[in-house]
């Protein structure tokens, strides 16, 4: 596999989200806006680029016994880095995302690609591959929040196009599940068209 | 009065899976039984207070004291984890019927979102050790309802004339959007 598939991979083929459906609770928790679910999708890409690269770099020390509990502990001190420079930084984000943001070390992609990927490859493939599901997620995240902000609020990016109130259950927790649904469900059919 | 509405809250009106967003991947992942959804909803009732209240305990006698609350994430994923196995070997030892019903889901529980959620949405919320309790039993209670209705309307989806490119996850999605939306009618039951 080219460097370049091994990029891209995560944006249609293998999304986390949408195809591989890992890291659910993020998606539908914090996807109320666009700006939300793009916050949300770098901090963890963050995460993923630095654990893939730690657990990369250190795979043939850890004994396989307790690999799971040591790729564990990587990545909750890059959350805790995470979650200290967006307080200190990004204050009315971290309060937007809130518990979401200690909750980065139980996504599940993030161990996913640890146990699945890092453990196995070389660095700079690990941080590309890194690289490439994070940005799958943050556009995955991106366009939940972006539809859920303009069928809820007629907005994007905090900027209003349409006057007045919009569909308002689309902001609220049932519009998250139902909006997955119908995303899931295209591009399952891209998915389909395409092979 | 006090405890009757952090129950009443944590069950209805701000419940856990269909409110919070927390647990989302065993609510998906091992809903398709009733039967399972139970083994699992008992699991997470007995961890999630265990958790809640030796992750209290530990904040408040030792990483408040020692000034090291920046560790919260890190100390906190250990403990659950070790929790987890410790409470496996246990009960495995104790009670090993009861190790048959809950044997399997107790691993998937380490990476549940919900019980690290609620160690931590206690301690922002300023709880006293026993309204930690109630709330985090509560929590519990409220993932359970969700998962056991939940996969009961799953059973009966199995047998319905479903749209090709709507079958399996996206119709699964649906439905637990209806179903937050029916949940939303608590609501304004308590403030």
């Amino acid at each position: 596999m080219t460097q370049w598939k091994n990029f891209t991979k995560g944006f249609l083929r293998e999304n986390p989200v949408f195809i591989l459906l890992l890291g659910m609770c993020p998606t539908l928790g914090v996807t109320t806006s666009a700006i939300n679910g793009l916050g949300m999708g770098l901090a963890t890409t963050f995460v993923l680029v630095m654990a893939n690269l730690v657990i990369s770099l250190v795979k043939d020390i850890i004994p396989n016994k307790v690999r799971i509990p040591c790729f564990i502990v990587i990545i909750a001190a890059f959350v805790t880095i995470v979650d200290l420079v967006m307080a200190a930084y990004f204050q009315a984000l971290h309060e937007q995302l809130g518990i979401f943001i200690p909750l980065i070390v139980v996504n599940c992609i993030v161990l996913a690609r640890a146990e699945a990927f890092a453990s196995k490859n070389t660095v700079l493939t690990s941080i590309i591959d890194g690289v490439g599901m994070g940005l799958g997620f943050s556009f995955a995240l991106t366009i939940l929040g972006g539809l859920r902000e303009i069928l809820g609020s007629g907005a994007i990016f905090g900027h209003k196009f349409i006057a007045g109130d919009g569909i308002l259950i689309f902001v609220l927790a049932p519009g998250a599940f139902i909006a997955l649904a119908y995303l899931i469900a295209i591009v399952n059919k891209i998915n389909k068209s395409s092979i | 009065m006090e405890y009757f509405t952090i129950v009443i809250s944590a069950i209805f009106v701000n419940n856990i899976v269909l409110a919070q967003f927390l647990g989302i991947c065993p609510f998906l992942g091992v809903s398709s039984k009733v039967e399972t959804a139970i083994g699992m909803s008992a699991a997470v009732v007995f961890v999630m207070t265990l958790a809640t209240i030796v992750t209290y305990l530990i904040q408040n006698y030792i990483l408040i004291p020692l000034n090291i609350g920046f560790m919260q994430t890190v100390t906190y994923i250990l403990v659950i984890a070790s929790l987890v196995q410790m409470v496996e070997i246990i009960l495995k030892k104790v009670s090993p019927a009861l190790y048959q019903a809950l044997g399997v889901f107790l691993p998937l529980i380490t990476t549940n979102c919900a019980i690290l959620g609620v160690a931590i949405l206690v301690i922002q919320k300023n709880f006293n050790l026993l309204q930690s309790v109630v709330f985090a039993v509560a929590n519990a209670v409220g993932f359970a309802l969700a998962l056991i209705i939940f996969s009961g309307i799953r059973e009966h989806l199995d047998l319905v004339d479903v749209p090709e490119g709507m079958k399996g996850v996206p119709v699964a999605l649906l439905t637990a959007g209806l179903l937050s939306l029916a949940f939303m009618g608590f609501a304004g039951l308590v403030k």
